[in-house]
């Protein structure tokens, strides 16, 4: 870890000037992330700028959905009784995430930024092209168990390894930006994220200074009876293997709407509307979820070691598909 | 052995010995009071922080220190050109004998580079963060060659060594003629198994505090689990006389093996020491851990049966292959539980390495027994089902009168009251025979056993009472407490050998002025150790003796000393107990304040045949001298809950049941059978440290991602003891349970797997992906 400076303000404009305006500068809320990699000198931050002053709080019933203040706690929202009652899936994912003690620091703007688990990303001994764009991308051809089969590209195939966006993804929740000059803009969270392709460094639209602000995510039937699946190589506190993000409407058994990603096999949180499509309108029966499934992992592109999750990710979505249409 | 007295004929009156004594030094641990080994504030301490290689082969072509010399609070920065000279070093046969080392390698005596995460320097500062920050500008130039990852490399170079760990172990064993016997085997089995790399992990991390206390004389608090082989080395190092080097642990937050030898981070930090003239303390990140204390080693065995139709073994043919360093013939000796478990009447094995650019492979908890049992646990399983017979059943056909592997009778054996009270108390009686076949809602459930084992190492000790004349005592020995309950034990022996309440004794470890203990691996601690303080006792109670029948007014005057017999605390006549007097009574009388005794305890062959070996280790040759094999035995029985669809293996009920000589304490070796259980059921489920085969290095060093159990992996254990009395094995009839209780464990999760799903998976560790990809037979 290299020396850096320190900043606190309860200002969003003090904050997003600061970090705009000083190279090399990153803001820290709960420092889960950005103090993990600085320590291991993945990142090596000149200044770091707290925001937990900042008032983006909240957890809200508003006209358009939920409002999470982007600087709730994990722990908090996932225990809310508004988001445990109307938006499970966001409640599971979160609760289902990190451990105990990470869930009381973590916020879910930090969340959402959270970077890969990629062995060869976290120790900088090795290349790698999302960490030293051009030095190439040892995954491809070596330890790859845990990355990604969609999304991924020639330069890098590296997970996005958290829970929360999976869930957001599914349900059609809406970032709020806000960047230095003030201004706001708002993106859904299946824009938020970008694949890799020639960029791995990029893995977000967010601009240099800017903030995320509250995350909103409309009412709907498909929330209310929602659901998150995660499977793991222990019983608790490990990134997911493969899950499955699912919320359903089912009248007299036919589906009228379907929301479905996938978490821990994309290289984003994985939103697959070709297996909604199925879904929407057909008969909920596990013969339609096991279409829906191999519709969303149709275009898996696996390496040597991550193969099984093709099957595993289809089994996970079946399964809570299953569960949830019987609950 | 003859002429010892037994705790047993000593101590009829129950004690505390036994009882479930809670840790005598759980509320110094609880309050923070508890001082590890990094936890000396020494005056003028500074602080040293490791510089360890990217590259996993080549040359280091220059070292740039400049921009890190000029952090604020650097001190001094050691690398291979600036390390003060030592006497010895590991590099050459000689010198790794003298050292004892368990790597024939010192980094940082050359500019050479043999594995990924090699020290190539050292740099002290007066903070641990300036010491971390300069550590990063080091900047190092490496002349990189493309590096060998494993054996299974196809350019790794595989060989069939004469010996294995140093001469200890042959790289080929046979008795009788197995494949003869094979060949003629209506029955036969062949399959092949293989082991992730696994890493201790304890608690506490490698750390090492060094303080020169004059030109030729250096105290180290270090986190090992012997300290007296920590000073032998040093001392070899450093060329100082064994005196000259003082090691002290009082607290050790586990080792698990990896602390049973001075690797090359500690004399690295006594070095620092001498160069910049103050304590040094350095600690391994949990990162270097990984590349400093050694591993269990990657492997692949491939166990042949061969047996009749009623399932009696006729041979047993094992191979195993497995990566080692440039330099040593490390391998865990898989062989010698599969030579001895069942009654084969032949056997062979062989070795193979293939060497690779990693650092030494090292014991890691049952080293060999562990993966051994794996292969001829789950063989044995599959030949039950292959022939329809229950897997108890098919272990007690073949069960072993005598050892196998050396025609000894057994000193005790308990294994046949094990598998029958695991089974009750596991409700074996209602497991489906058939596999596949049991269903809990969508999750298939499977009942597995297997048998442990683990032999009780030749060893012995010394140690010191002093009693004083109120009532209280200290005793001290220099063994080491890894977490798990030494000075407990201890005290209740010395309280029970001396008829004092455990609270009236204070026992003192972990220092190399005291006498000296055994290196706490093995399982050879709480037998030494502990027949080691009774001996002692003992001592005292001779020299009382002498006292008391000189003394006029004392009831036992002119009594002859064998009549004479100590009983809670009292001096008394064997065949008239009325007749004596309490030793506070005696003592005051003749103007004692105090009185000092000493005694050695004898373990295993040793103890039997009279004739101790080398106390630093467990390995020696007088077991094959001695009349009796020992061993402890044991049972595992697990019940598994799979998910076929998704490839979760959750353990739902355990059973664990030994023979293991007498218990000292019912809930320290409740405690032990279960963590080895947690770490056996760790590596059988989830633990894998994955290097990568291009640059032969580690891609999950770190805890988030090189996953052991966590709570919600655990279920509640049930663990029982059989009632043991073994006179052979020493004076106190006890037997280590620290190895055992990992014994087996792979074996009756993997068992019980097959039980739950018909596959057969027998690649450790059983994830979810080779559930997934793993056809049912
Ligand atoms: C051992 C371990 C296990 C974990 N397991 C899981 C898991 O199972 N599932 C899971 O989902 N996550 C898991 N995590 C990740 C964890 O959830 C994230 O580290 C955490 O959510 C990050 O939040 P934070 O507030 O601590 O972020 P920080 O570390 O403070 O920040 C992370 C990044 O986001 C930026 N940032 C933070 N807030 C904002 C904002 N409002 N606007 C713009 N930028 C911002 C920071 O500059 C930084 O770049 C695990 C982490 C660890 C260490
Ligand atoms: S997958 Fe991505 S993060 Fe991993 S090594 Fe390749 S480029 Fe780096």
């Amino acid at each position: 870890m290299n020396n850096f400076s320190y900043l606190q303000t309860s200002q969003a404009k003090d904050a997003t000037a600061a970090v705009a305006g000083t190279k090399g500068a990153a803001f820290i809320a709960g420092g889960t992330t950005v103090l993990d990699l600085m320590k291991l000198n993945v990142e090596n931050h000149s200044q770091l700028v707290d925001i937990n002053m900042v008032p983006f709080k909240g957890i809200e019933q508003t006209a358009d959905g939920l409002r999470i203040g982007a600087l709730e706690r994990m722990s908090d929202v996932g225990e809310h009784p508004l988001v445990v009652q109307n938006y499970p899936v966001i409640s599971q994912a979160l609760l289902l995430a990190a451990s105990p003690q990470l869930r009381n620091m973590a916020s879910i703007g930090g969340n959402l930024l959270q970077r890969t688990r990629c062995g060869y990303f976290r120790d900088v001994a090795f290349p790698c092209n999302k960490r030293n764009p051009g030095s190439g991308c040892p995954a491809q051809e070596g330890e790859n168990r845990n990355l990604a089969i969609l999304g991924g590209s020639k330069a890098c195939i590296a997970t996005h390894p958290g829970d929360l966006g999976v869930a957001l993804a599914a349900l059609d929740a809406v970032l709020l930006l806000e960047n230095a000059k003030g201004k706001q803009r708002r993106v859904p969270l299946v824009d938020f994220h970008v694949v890799p392709g020639n960029t791995p460094q990029r893995e977000t639209v967010l601009e240099p200074g800017e903030l995320i602000v509250s995350v909103t995510v409309p009412a709907a039937a498909h929330a209310r009876k929602s659901k998150y699946l995660k499977v793991r190589d222990r019983a608790s506190y490990a990134f997911a293997l493969a899950s499955a993000a699912v919320g359903l409407d089912v009248q007299s058994g036919q589906i009228r709407s379907a929301r479905v990603a996938l978490g821990g096999v994309g290289t984003k949180p994985w939103r697959s509307v070709a297996a909604e499509k199925i879904l929407t309108g057909a008969p909920a029966t596990e013969a339609t979820f096991r279409a829906a499934a191999a519709a969303a992992l149709r275009d898996a592109q696996p390496r040597e070691q991550n193969r099984f999750k093709v099957e595993l990710a289809q089994n996970t979505l079946v399964r809570a598909l299953l569960e949830l249409s019987a609950a | 052995m003859e002429n010892e007295p037994a705790f047993f004929e000593t101590s009829p009156t129950p004690g505390v010995v036994g009882k479930p004594l809670n840790r005598v030094d759980g509320r110094d641990k609880v309050m923070g009071k508890a001082k590890y080994s990094a936890e000396y504030p020494l005056p003028g301490l500074v602080y040293g922080v490791l510089k360890t290689s990217d590259i996993a082969k080549g040359r280091v072509q220059s070292i740039d220190t400049s921009l890190a010399m000029k952090e604020p609070g650097v001190v001094q920065i050691l690398t291979h050109l600036n390390l003060p000279k030592l006497a010895k070093t590991p590099n050459d046969p000689e010198g790794k004998k003298a050292i004892g080392a368990p790597m024939g390698f010192l980094p940082m005596t050359s500019d050479v580079i043999h594995y990924a995460g090699q020290p190539v320097a050292l740099v002290v500062a007066d903070t641990f963060e300036r010491a971390t920050q300069a550590a990063a500008l080091v900047r190092v130039n490496y002349a990189a060659e493309a590096p060998i990852a494993a054996y299974t490399d196809k350019r790794a170079r595989l060989f069939n060594p004469e010996k294995i760990q140093d001469g200890k172990q042959d790289g080929y064993t046979r008795r009788g003629d197995a494949q003869a016997a094979l060949a003629s085997a209506p029955i036969k089995l062949t399959a092949t198994y293989t082991h992730a790399i696994n890493h201790h992990n304890p608690m506490e991390p490698g750390a090492t505090t060094a303080i020169w206390e004059a030109p030729d004389r250096v105290t180290v608090y270090e986190s090992t689990q012997g300290v007296t082989r920590t000073q032998k080395a040093l001392a070899a190092y450093l060329g100082l006389p064994q005196d000259q080097v003082r090691v002290i642990t009082k607290f050790l937050g586990g080792g698990f093996g990896c602390k049973g030898s001075c690797w090359p981070h500690t004399v690295l930090t006594v070095q620092a020491a001498k160069a910049v003239g103050r304590p040094v303390k350095l600690v391994l990140s949990r990162k270097q851990q990984f590349t400093s204390m050694g591993h269990r080693e990657d492997q692949t065995q491939t166990l042949t049966l061969g047996a009749s139709k009623e399932g009696k073994l006729l041979a047993l043919i094992h191979e195993k292959t497995s990566t080692t360093s440039p330099w040593d013939n490390y391998a865990e000796a898989n062989s010698k539980i599969i030579n001895l478990l069942y009654d084969s009447p032949t056997f062979e094995s062989h070795y193979e390495l293939g060497r690779a650019n990693v650092m030494t492979s090292t014991f890691t908890r049952a080293p060999g027994e562990a993966p051994g049992s794996f292969a001829i646990e789950c063989s044995m399983d599959d030949l039950a089902y292959q022939l329809g017979i229950d897997p108890i059943e098919i272990r007690l056909r073949n069960y072993a009168e005598k050892d196998p592997s050396t025609g000894q009778p057994w000193s005790s054996k308990s294994l046949r009251q094990c598998y029958a009270r695991g089974a009750e108390l596991f409700g074996w009686s209602k497991r489906n025979p058939k596999a596949g076949a049991t269903r809990n809602g969508r999750l298939l459930v499977g009942y597995g056993m297997a048998t442990a084992s683990y032999p009780v190492h030749n060893s012995q000790g010394t140690a010191r009472v002093r009693l004083y004349a109120d009532g209280h005592a200290v005793v001290q020995a220099g063994a080491t407490d890894l977490g798990t309950g030494t000075y407990t034990v201890m005290t209740q022996v010395a309280a029970d050998s001396l008829g004092l309440a455990p609270d009236k004794i204070r026992f003192e470890l972990g220092d190399t002025k005291l006498p000296t203990a055994p290196n706490s691996g093995g399982s050879v601690a709480a037998g030494t150790v502990s027949s080691s303080v009774y001996m002692a006792a003992q001592d005292v109670w001779e020299r009382l003796t002498k006292v008391a029948i000189k003394d006029p007014k004392s009831p036992l005057f002119q009594a002859k000393a064998e009549d004479v017999t100590a009983e809670n605390g009292r001096l008394q006549l064997k065949k008239d107990a009325a007749k004596g007097e309490h030793f506070m009574a005696l003592m005051k009388r003749a103007g004692m304040d105090d009185i000092e005794g000493s005694g050695q305890g004898k373990y295993g062959a040793g103890y039997e045949t009279g004739r101790p070996s080398n106390p630093a280790g467990p390995q020696n040759n007088t077991e094959s001298e001695a009349k009796h094999s020992m061993h402890s035995f044991g049972a595992h029985f697990c019940e598994v809950q799979v998910d076929p669809d998704l490839g979760t293996v959750r353990v739902t009920r355990w059973v664990s049941v030994h023979g293991a000589g007498r218990i000292l304490n019912a809930k320290t070796a409740r405690s032990q059978i279960i963590g080895g259980s947690i770490f056996g059921i760790g590596a059988a489920l989830m633990e894998a440290t994955a290097r990568d085969p291009h640059y032969a290095r580690y891609t999950n060093a770190d805890l988030g991602d090189y996953h052991i159990p966590v709570n919600a992996d655990i279920p509640d254990m049930t663990v029982e003891f059989i009632d043991e009395h073994d006179p052979y094995i020493n004076a106190m009839g006890v037997k280590g349970i620290g190895e055992i209780s990992m014994v087996g464990v792979t074996a009756a999760v993997a068992n019980a797997v097959f039980h739950a799903t018909g596959k057969r998976v027998r690649d450790l560790p059983i994830t979810p992906d080779k559930i997934l990809s793993t056809k049912s037979v």
